[in-house]
């Protein structure tokens, strides 16, 4: 076989491999466990294309919230110092490398670095695969942000593993709700997500979701460009020939920024009003870079939409001095997790470090207060964080973005009740939803 | 019609940024028979440059748009040749005669270390310099609208491929590169300082691949793992068009960015399976590409 033959050959298969191998490497920080200290295992994505808008805020929405624990420093109700008065320890994981790769850290922190709790997961592939993991090795275990319905629907049962993040069916009923509310007259809709499980769900949730509240609404196209792919030129056009009113967008971080600059510069957006589920993420970033009216969602009550209470308004000052910049969603959202982490150990009755079935039993079913308000702990058990979910517009002045008619939506108003597939939920109706 | 001029209009677009991000690409293997996968570096670090410097011009307050372009072309000029000297003199000059597949490899390892060297340098929060994109303006027809910074690359890219088809085909440099390209011992025995070619072929590579990346930047946010993203599509252009061809890569970027448009506008949902598509139906009936010979090289 010639070289030219064989290399020929290999390209597809090292083409192939390249696309797996564009993930980081995981970062361990092995430090001593010492016994008047809890140590809490923290998993966000600190490379790849997840890690500037999601993972490192995140990161740091952690460590604001840990910092302030340690010292005492945090506002009532978490004004006592430590988690159970003991030292809160926070090892850092990279999320990348997809849910196999996740599964062997998972075991690895509890295995190894011995941690007695785990918070973290961006992706909903992760929290899928590590959910199991977590049940099976009884460590209790927080997800702050995936959003996939199948988490509990999946995980039957669940003793240790608790989500205080709600679930991409609140962010795409709660967006069709604002539409209904804010543009009843749209009739011609839109959209682009990126093509994995998050864009695919959310479209469908959406497009089930504005049967229901908008019938007489037509969906005139949808496209679903490859997650990472940067450049939309092809898409816009696309969009722009079926002349749509609205353009629903579940794309997030940087494939959401850039798409809004250049569906903006190509004029899209002065012929279409964005409807970004995440967009949020963007209000301190877009520069006006987005047209006033775009709608936002921030995937419940954070950053942007965050309450005013202590716990926000310490929490947003506390981290602009630190950062030099606003918490976006996912800084709250990995905050708020913190702070059930220390609700459950404050709350454990236990000497010392609580064991994970004490820590479970303190959060089930708990309301604890957090950066977005009240934290009610009513699906799935117990195990999953009812919610209000916000929707507003984004407006550029003064040099700086800010958020306009905004629109609250309760947490059942939005979410499907225990013992409801939520998409069964949406087709009959929305049955048991409260919305005033 | 308005789709069917879309569909052409988006195609085209599309294959000028292919032929640019992929024409170093082949240049390289066509002269020196190394298939560099840190082609896709190449291009993160003149898209990280020119993100850099564009940035640093509009935070002073820079917003002469004549300006902007000159300080994207001179970093990602820049970056390229002296990223693409340094692999080339500091690496590859110690392996060639190796098989192709370990200089592959070698490539590959390049690739990551880069990935990491950027993000220590740049960490990874995306960059953004969407100016110059929004600055251009656009252009309507009905509905549709076309970005002005589009046809500018559309126009950079046919004038980087009759300039290197030009350098090949009518210039001195380029008949003595031709000469390697067929007989590498015969040119050597000849008196051709191969070594020099090969250095000067691998920094315009590089160089074609940041300046691919400089153009980029202002379309697209600017974050890590945007050169890997970058090198699947590259060699899918590349490998249907025939490995080392300059004509192969330009018709391989038409087709597969006129097929991708017509899916986005029909199927869209068949996006990203269309450009794979096409290089399986053309490499089932021309093994190696459309331009690529069995025997013969050309470039």
């Amino acid at each position: 076989m010639k070289p030219s033959n064989r290399l020929q050959k290999t390209l597809l298969s090292t083409a192939t491999s390249l696309a797996l191998a564009s993930v980081g490497m995981v970062g361990l920080a092995a430090t001593a466990h010492a016994q008047d200290s809890f140590k809490v295992g923290f998993v966000t994505f600190l490379s790849g294309g997840a890690s500037g808008p999601f993972g490192v805020p995140a990161s740091q929405g952690a460590k604001v919230v840990v910092d302030a624990i340690n010292s005492g420093s945090l506002p009532a109700p978490y004004d006592s110092k430590g988690v159970n008065g003991l030292n809160l320890e926070m090892v850092e994981v990279d999320e990348a490398g997809g849910p196999t790769k996740q599964v062997e850290e998972y075991r690895n922190l509890v295995e190894r670095q011995k941690v007695n709790a785990v918070i973290g997961y961006i992706s909903s592939g992760d929290c899928l695969a590590v959910g199991p993991v977590a049940e099976e090795m009884k460590t209790f275990t927080i997800a702050f942000d995936c959003g996939t319905s199948r988490m509990f629907e999946e995980l039957k049962n669940p003793r240790y593993v608790f989500r205080t993040g709600l679930d991409a069916v609140a962010d795409n009923v709660g967006a069709a709700r604002y539409l209904a509310d804010t543009r009843p007259d749209a009739v011609r809709i839109a959209g682009i997500q990126q093509n994995y499980a998050w864009g695919q769900d959310s479209w469908q949730d959406f497009t089930l979701a504005m049967e229901q509240l908008m019938p007489d609404a037509e969906i005139v196209n949808n496209q679903m460009p490859q997650i990472f792919q940067g450049s939309y030129s092809t898409e816009i056009s696309a969009l722009q020939t079926r002349r749509p009113e609205i353009v629903h967008s579940s794309m997030w971080g940087g494939d959401m920024e850039s798409f809004v600059a250049q569906a903006n510069a190509r004029g899209l957006l002065a012929q279409a009003t964005a409807l970004l589920t995440t967009g949020e993420s963007g209000l301190h970033r877009f520069d006006g870079q987005a047209p006033n009216g775009t709608i936002v969602g921030g995937r419940g009550p954070f950053g942007g939409f965050m309450p005013e209470n202590d716990l926000s308004q310490w929490f947003n000052k506390a981290y602009e001095e630190k950062y030099g910049t606003p918490p976006s969603y996912p800084a709250a959202k990995a905050a708020q997790a913190i702070l059930a982490l220390k609700y459950a150990a404050d709350n454990a009755g236990a000497e010392g470090v609580p064991s994970a079935d004490q820590l479970a039993a303190a959060l089930k079913g708990a309301s604890f207060e957090s950066v977005s308000g009240t934290v009610r702990m009513s699906l799935a058990g117990g195990h999953q964080a009812l919610q209000p979910m916000l929707y507003g517009e984004y407006h550029f002045a003064d040099g700086k973005g800010e958020l306009r008619n905004v629109k609250s939506y309760p947490g059942d108003c939005v979410s499907a009740p225990d013992g409801y597939n939520a998409q069964q939920w949406i087709r009959e109706g929305f049955p048991g939803s409260s919305c005033d | 019609m308005l789709t069917v001029w879309a569909i052409l209009i988006d195609g085209f677009i599309y294959a000028s940024w292919l032929f640019l991000v992929a024409a170093g690409l082949t240049v390289i293997y066509g002269v020196m028979r190394i298939l560099n996968m840190a082609h896709g570096s190449l291009y993160a670090l003149g898209a990280y440059a020119a993100a850099s410097a564009l940035g640093w011009y509009y935070a002073g307050g820079g917003d002469q748009l004549w300006m902007a372009f000159a300080i994207l072309a001179v970093s990602a000029i820049t970056i390229g040749a002296v990223a693409g000297l340094a692999i080339e003199r500091g690496l590859l000059r110690l392996m060639y005669g190796r098989d192709e597949i370990l200089m592959l490899i070698i490539t590959f390892a390049v690739l990551l270390i880069l990935e990491d060297v950027m993000k220590l340098v740049w960490g990874t929060t995306p960059y953004f310099a969407y100016q110059p994109y929004a600055a251009m303006g656009r252009i309507s027809i009905d509905v549709l609208t076309v970005s002005r910074y589009d046809l500018m690359v559309l126009a950079v890219s046919v004038v980087i491929g009759v300039g290197l088809w030009f350098w090949l085909e009518r210039t001195r440099i380029g008949k003595i590169l031709r000469s390697i390209i067929h007989d590498r011992e015969v040119s050597t025995a000849m008196g051709v300082n191969v070594g020099r070619m090969f250095t000067i072929t691998f920094m315009i590579g590089a160089t074609l691949g940041a300046i691919a990346g400089g153009l980029t930047a202002p379309i697209i946010s600017v974050v890590p793992g945007i050169g890997i993203e970058v090198i699947v599509l590259a060699f899918a252009v590349v490998v249907t068009g025939g490995l080392g061809s300059i004509t192969g890569a330009a018709v391989g970027a038409i087709i597969v960015g006129l097929a991708r448009a017509t899916s986005i506008h029909t199927m869209p949902e068949l996006e990203l399976f269309i450009i794979y598509a096409v290089m399986a139906a053309v490499l089932v009936f021309r093994p190696y590409g459309l331009f690529g010979r069995a025997v013969a090289r050309k470039i």
